[in-house]
């Protein structure tokens, strides 16, 4: 397990440092940014300025040392729109962020675990049927296409929510269902095909057998068996799932991390945007780490063997 | 964004250990199959899916010919006119017009098309890409095999919307670099399968046998790995198509992707969303264009998933 841990961490910081470096010198890789950034015409002693002012007049490896030392000290430069630093920045809207994710998360649990296992039990069924077309169209529809039908619908027709921003709960409401409409249909279908495996099973026929009442039999031996899928949907949809928050929440203006990404890197505002890909990657890297750790703790028969 | 990809990768990791060993496609080999037998073979269901995604296939080659204007002229006597049977319709414009009075049918044209061939054109970069890596790491052992992995564990750990930002922030909007992005995505599905293959099938007799009796590491790659990888690499090639779909027009929709006046599915739905309280059909006539595609790919390649009874474990 102890041996187990430690790659998985290596492997992690290996990543992230890869994430660093390739960051760092991909958004080099465009030249001067001043000479878009400032309006044409502008003067040269400006333009110096500017260059001095950002550090970009040094020699690239000094600028990396620096990149790499400020990220440690939490101070990764100022944004070249709004001249403030980016880490301010990202706190302001990391709670919006994360809001959006655990609003998500749940609703994507607590209504595709029930549902999986109703169209478990009612296989054949239209009820089975309708439960797992809902999912195949949750799976095939992309997410800002999923946003304009519900802004359009919510929003315009019915008045009932909000269309942008991210003042209340309930402007949370139509992101949140829009980016957990995939894990959504991800846990309906694994819990399903879980239930079933385990619905055939000999002990749920002795269950049964012994008199003990159906609910139960689900309740008891079933479920505990479907947590497991329902954990490794969410650690594999975890990185899949950050990249659609980008897009549902430019889509709805929340003010979180993934809208601050999609402006800047239509902006062109490199300090934001490396440290938001940074900042996600190690989000996510740790997300996944965190993940593995809590499938072997639920599941018994997770043997951990380094390959 | 390659959603499809990672639940291949779910399935190849639902009840083993968590994402420790690597999924190892197991495929029953089974005859060589000719179009028409598969053809037979399928249902009524999955003929109709096949034949629907013949006619946008036609749709998207034959367009330019169909489409009644030019996708760009604008017509502003006749803007925003919805589709046949709302009020104010115009016969002439049988979906309507947007913003700039452009006829939305010839732009739904264009757009598919374009959308389709970015899609298509990139699938196969990135197909390429994995199957080389796959090899790679498969047959070069040490430093340089365990160094290819190491890139695909990344590839797979950072979210791909990340990287497209970063891409196109950096080289531009130009068509050359978003199909490059897009064939950058996916690949490590692909690496991953071949790469399991080939280990898999080096260790077996008759792999020891035809090494033994003189033959090359092509031939063996050839005869012996390759084939036994085209149905998990056709299953995946089509479910991954349908993610790449909606990667160029999630691109596009947020402006970062084919830029204006040129028409793909997605930025038509991103320049129509302005429109959405007025005049909904602007987005919507893409957008459902863009779900029906995307749903007929993922249909057909459930249903090949089964034929070919490719288990991606």
């Amino acid at each position: 397990m102890l041996d187990f841990l430690a790659r998985r961490i290596f492997g992690a910081l290996a990543t992230l440092c890869f994430v660093v470096t390739a960051v760092f010198f991909a958004t080099r890789l465009s030249g001067n940014a001043m000479d878009y950034l400032l309006p044409p015409g502008t003067d040269a002693q400006t333009k110096v300025a500017m260059v001095q002012q950002f550090g970009l007049d040094q020699p690239i490896w000094v600028q990396f040392f620096r990149f790499v030392g400020g990220l440690l000290h939490g101070d990764m430069g100022l944004s070249f729109y709004e001249r403030r630093p980016v880490t301010d920045i990202y706190a302001e809207r990391l709670p919006n962020t994360l809001q959006l994710f655990a609003y998500a998360l749940l609703i994507s649990v607590a209504a595709g675990v029930p549902l999986g296992i109703t169209a478990a039990l009612k296989r054949g069924t239209a009820m089975g049927s309708a439960i797992m077309g809902l999912a195949f169209i949750g799976y095939a529809t992309p997410n800002f296409v999923l946003a304009i039908i519900m802004i359009l619908v919510f929003s315009l027709k019915l008045h009932w929510l909000p269309s942008s921003g991210s003042m209340t709960a309930l402007h949370f409401l139509m992101p949140a269902l829009v980016l957990s409409a995939l894990m959504l249909a991800e846990i309906i279908r694994f819990t399903r095909n879980a239930m079933l495996d385990v619905l055939g099973q000999d002990y749920i026929r002795t269950a049964r057998a012994k008199g003990m009442p159906k609910f139960l039999v689900v309740g008891k031996h079933a479920l505990r068996n479907a947590a497991i899928p329902v954990v490794t949907v969410i650690g594999l949809q975890v990185a899949g799932m950050v990249g659609r928050c980008v897009v549902v929440e430019a889509v709805f203006a929340t003010k979180g991390i993934g809208d601050l990404v999609v402006f800047a890197a239509i902006g062109r505002d490199y300090p934001v945007l490396q440290f938001g890909v940074i900042l996600i990657a190690t989000l996510v890297v740790v997300t996944s780490v965190l993940i593995d750790l809590l499938y072997a703790l639920i599941d018994p028969r997770v043997k951990v063997t380094a390959s | 964004m390659s959603d499809i990809a990672s639940s291949l990768k779910a399935s190849s990791l639902s009840t083993n250990a968590p994402g420790l060993s690597l999924p190892s496609a197991s495929v029953r080999r089974q005859p060589p199959k000719g179009l028409a037998k598969l053809w037979s073979k399928a249902r009524w269901t999955t003929r109709l899916y096949l034949l629907a995604f013949a006619l946008v296939l036609l749709f998207a080659i034959v367009g330019p010919m169909l489409a009644p204007y030019d996708p760009n002229a604008q017509t502003l006597l006749a803007r925003l006119r919805p589709p046949v049977g709302f009020d104010r319709a115009m016969a002439i414009h049988p979906l309507g017009t947007d913003q700039l009075g452009r006829d939305l049918l010839s732009r739904t044209l264009y757009g598919l098309r374009l959308t389709l061939l970015i899609a298509l054109i990139g699938s196969f970069i990135s197909l390429l890409v994995g199957v080389v890596c796959g090899i790679v790491a498969g047959y070069v052992r040490g430093r340089t095999g365990a160094l290819v992995m190491a890139i695909v564990d990344i590839q797979m750990a950072v979210p791909f919307t990340l990287i497209a930002l970063l891409t196109v922030a950096i080289f531009g909007t130009a068509l050359p670099v978003l199909v490059c992005v897009i064939g950058l995505s996916g690949w490590e599905v692909y690496a991953r399968i071949v790469r399991a293959q080939v280990l898999t099938v080096s260790r077996q007799p008759f792999v020891e046998a035809s090494k033994a009796a003189g033959a090359t590491h092509l031939r063996i790659l050839f005869h012996h790995v390759l084939p036994n990888v085209t149905s998990p690499i056709i299953v995946v090639w089509t479910m991954t198509f349908s993610s790449l779909i909606l990667l160029e027009s999630s691109l596009s929709f947020l402006g970062l992707g084919v830029q204006p006046p040129t028409a793909t599915l997605g930025s038509m739905v991103g320049l129509g969303r302005d429109y959405l309280a007025s005049t909904p059909w602007i987005a919507v006539v893409p957008a459902l264009v863009i779900m029906f595609v995307s749903l007929l790919v993922l249909l057909i390649g459930d249903w090949l998933r089964d034929t070919l009874d490719v288990k991606l474990k």
